[in-house]
C-alpha cells in the first residue's frame, strides 16, 4: 500500500475562528477513509485544502508526491473531488456536462467515449442524460457530480457527502461503487451516516471543532461503545471532548 | 485542446442554451436602430455613412455590456461552481480569459447581426466602406475594454446586480473623462498636458479617432493595455478571495 495522501499540522483560520487546528492524517491506496464529525467541524473545510480550493493557514497537504501549494495543477489532475452539495452547471445537459469535464481532464480518443459511457452506465444516470442538470432531482444530481469525480478514473477520489440526498437503494449502489473502486485508489468520504462507515470504510476520522479526536478502523471506534454501537461510540468520542477538555478557549 | 480553450467553449455555448443570447442580441438590434435612425438622425443627415449608428455604441455598451459581463463570475460564486471549476486542473488564468473571450465573441455575434445597416446604407448610397469596417472593429475592441472591467467587478461579488451597478458606474467614469463637459472643468485653469491625459483614458476619445477610419496604434495600445489591466486585477481577486 503507498501514500497517496498527508496531510500534516493542517490549520485553517477565517479571522478568529479556527475551522480546522493542526490536524494530521495519512491515506494509503487501497484505503477509504471515513470523515465523521458534528456539522461544521471542519470536516468540508479539510476536504476543500486537500483539493487545492482553500489554502491552509499552516500545515502541509502532499497528494501523490506533490505539494498542493507549489504544484496545485498536479495534485488537481491526480483527484476526483465531489464538492459539498455537488454543484454543477445548470444550463448543461448531462451529456454536455460530462464532454466539458473529459475536455478540461484532456479525454481523446476512442477511451474518451468509451470512458463517459462507461461512467454513465456505472452511475445509472443514462435516462437523464439528455436533460439538463437544473431539471434533475436531488439524487441525480448528486449522481451526476459523482460522474464527473470519476471520470478520469483518479488515483485519489474525495467525495463530500457522496449518498446525501439519495435513496436507499441508490445509496447502497454507491456503496458497492466505492468498494468496487477502493481496490486501487485512496478514497475519503465525508458523512453523517455512521452506518456507513462500517458497511465501505477501512478507516475513519472524527474531526469535532476542529480537531482530531478519533483515527482507528471502524471496529477501534465500535470497541469505544461498551454497547458495541458505533452511534454510541461516535457520541462517546464527540461529547467526551466537549465534558472533558472544558479549556478556556472554548 | 487546451483547458482554456475548453473553458471558452463551454461558456460560449451556454450563452445559446438560455434566452440570455436571444433576448439580448433582439435588444442590441432594437436599440441600435432606434439610436440610429431617431436620436443620429440618418436619413435627414443626408450622409452616406454609418456615423449615427457607431456615435450611439459607447452608451449602449454603458448598459449592455454589464449585462452579459454580470454574470461571468458573480453566477460562479452563487451557484458554488467555482469550487468545481477551481478544483479542476485549470490555471486561474486560463479560466478568466476563457471566460472573457467566449464573452467577447458573444458581443462580436450581436455586432455582426447589425450587417443590414451596412447595406441599408450600401443601398442608398456609396459610402466610404474602410471607414466603416475600421468603425466596426473599433467597436468590437471598445466593447472589449467594458467588458474586461464588467468581468473584473463581478469577481468580486456573488451578486448579479452589484456587478453590474458597479460595473456600469466604473463603465461611465471611463466614457465621462473624455466628454466636454468634464474637459471644460479643467480647461480653463490647467494645463493642456493634464486635460490631454484626462481626456486620453477615456473610451470616447479612442473610439472618435478610429471612428475616423483611422486605427491609430495608439488607440489599440490603449484599449489592449486597458483590457490587460483589468484581466490582471481579475485573476488577482479570484485567486485571492476564490473561497469567499
Amino acid at each position: 500500500m503507498s501514500e497517496a495522501i498527508k496531510v500534516k499540522s493542517l490549520t485553517k483560520s477565517f479571522g478568529p475562528i479556527h475551522a480546522v487546528r493542526g490536524v494530521s492524517f495519512d491515506v494509503n491506496h487501497g484505503e477509504v477513509l471515513g470523515f465523521l464529525g458534528p456539522n461544521g467541524a471542519g470536516k468540508s473545510t479539510t476536504m476543500k485544502m486537500i483539493t487545492g480550493f482553500l489554502e491552509p493557514t499552516a500545515g502541509t497537504v502532499i497528494v501523490n508526491g506533490h505539494d498542493v501549494l507549489e504544484n496545485p495543477l498536479a495534485v488537481k489532475k491526480s483527484i476526483g473531488y465531489l464538492p459539498e452539495g455537488a454543484p454543477a452547471y445548470g444550463e448543461m445537459t448531462v451529456k454536455s456536462f460530462l464532454n466539458f469535464i473529459a475536455d478540461i481532464r484532456q479525454l481523446t480518443g476512442s477511451n474518451r467515449q468509451k470512458r463517459i459511457d462507461e461512467v454513465v452506465e456505472r452511475i445509472n444516470i443514462r435516462n437523464v442524460y439528455e436533460q439538463s442538470i437544473e431539471t434533475l432531482s436531488k439524487g441525480y444530481k448528486r449522481r451526476v457530480g459523482i460522474a464527473q469525480a470519476i471520470l478520469h478514473d483518479p488515483d485519489t477520489l474525495i467525495l463530500d457527502e457522496p449518498t446525501d440526498g439519495l435513496d436507499p437503494n441508490q445509496k447502497h449502489e454507491v456503496r458497492n461503487l466505492i468498494k468496487e473502486m477502493a481496490q486501487d485508489k485512496a478514497i475519503i468520504i465525508s458523512t453523517h451516516i455512521l452506518e456507513e462507515v462500517d458497511a465501505v470504510c477501512s478507516r475513519a476520522i472524527i474531526i469535532a471543532t476542529g480537531e482530531l479526536l478519533f483515527d482507528g478502523t471502524p471496529t477501534e471506534l465500535i470497541a469505544k461503545s461498551d454497547r458495541s454501537d458505533i452511534d454510541h461510540a461516535f457520541r462517546l468520542v464527540t461529547s467526551g471532548k466537549s465534558d472533558a477538555n472544558k479549556e478556556p478557549t472554548s | 485542446m487546451s483547458t482554456l480553450f475548453s473553458i471558452y467553449k463551454r461558456e460560449f455555448t451556454s450563452y445559446f442554451v438560455t434566452p440570455v443570447a436571444y433576448v439580448f442580441i433582439v435588444i442590441f438590434l432594437f436599440m441600435t436602430g432606434i439610436f440610429t435612425f431617431y436620436l443620429g438622425a440618418f436619413y435627414e443627415s443626408n450622409q452616406a455613412d454609418l456615423e449615427p449608428f457607431f456615435r450611439f455604441h459607447p452608451w449602449l455598451y454603458l448598459f449592455l455590456i454589464p449585462a452579459i459581463s454580470m454574470r461571468l463570475w458573480s453566477d460562479e460564486r452563487k451557484s458554488g461552481t467555482i469550487e468545481l471549476l477551481m478544483t479542476l486542473p485549470v490555471s486561474i488564468t486560463d479560466a478568466v480569459v476563457g471566460k472573457y473571450l467566449a464573452a467577447w465573441s458573444f458581443t462580436a455575434v450581436a455586432l455582426i447581426l447589425t450587417f443590414p445597416m451596412w447595406i441599408t446604407v450600401n443601398y442608398l448610397g456609396n459610402p466610404d466602406n474602410t471607414v466603416i469596417l475600421a468603425s466596426y472593429i473599433g467597436s468590437l475592441i471598445m466593447a472589449g475594454g467594458f467588458l474586461a472591467i464588467g468581468s473584473c467587478i463581478s469577481a468580486f461579488t456573488k451578486s448579479q446586480v452589484i456587478a453590474f451597478v458597479i460595473s456600469v458606474v466604473i463603465s461611465f467614469m471611463f466614457i465621462l473623462s473624455g466628454f466636454p463637459m468634464v474637459l471644460d472643468l479643467f480647461q480653463g485653469w490647467a494645463p493642456q498636458a493634464i486635460v490631454d491625459a484626462i481626456a486620453s483614458f477615456s473610451f470616447l476619445t479612442h473610439f472618435t479617432s478610429i471612428k475616423k477610419g483611422v486605427i491609430d496604434i495608439r488607440d489599440i495600445i490603449y484599449f489592449a493595455a486597458l483590457i490587460t489591466f483589468w484581466l490582471y486585477v481579475n485573476v488577482v481577486v479570484i485567486e485571492a478571495k476564490k473561497a469567499s
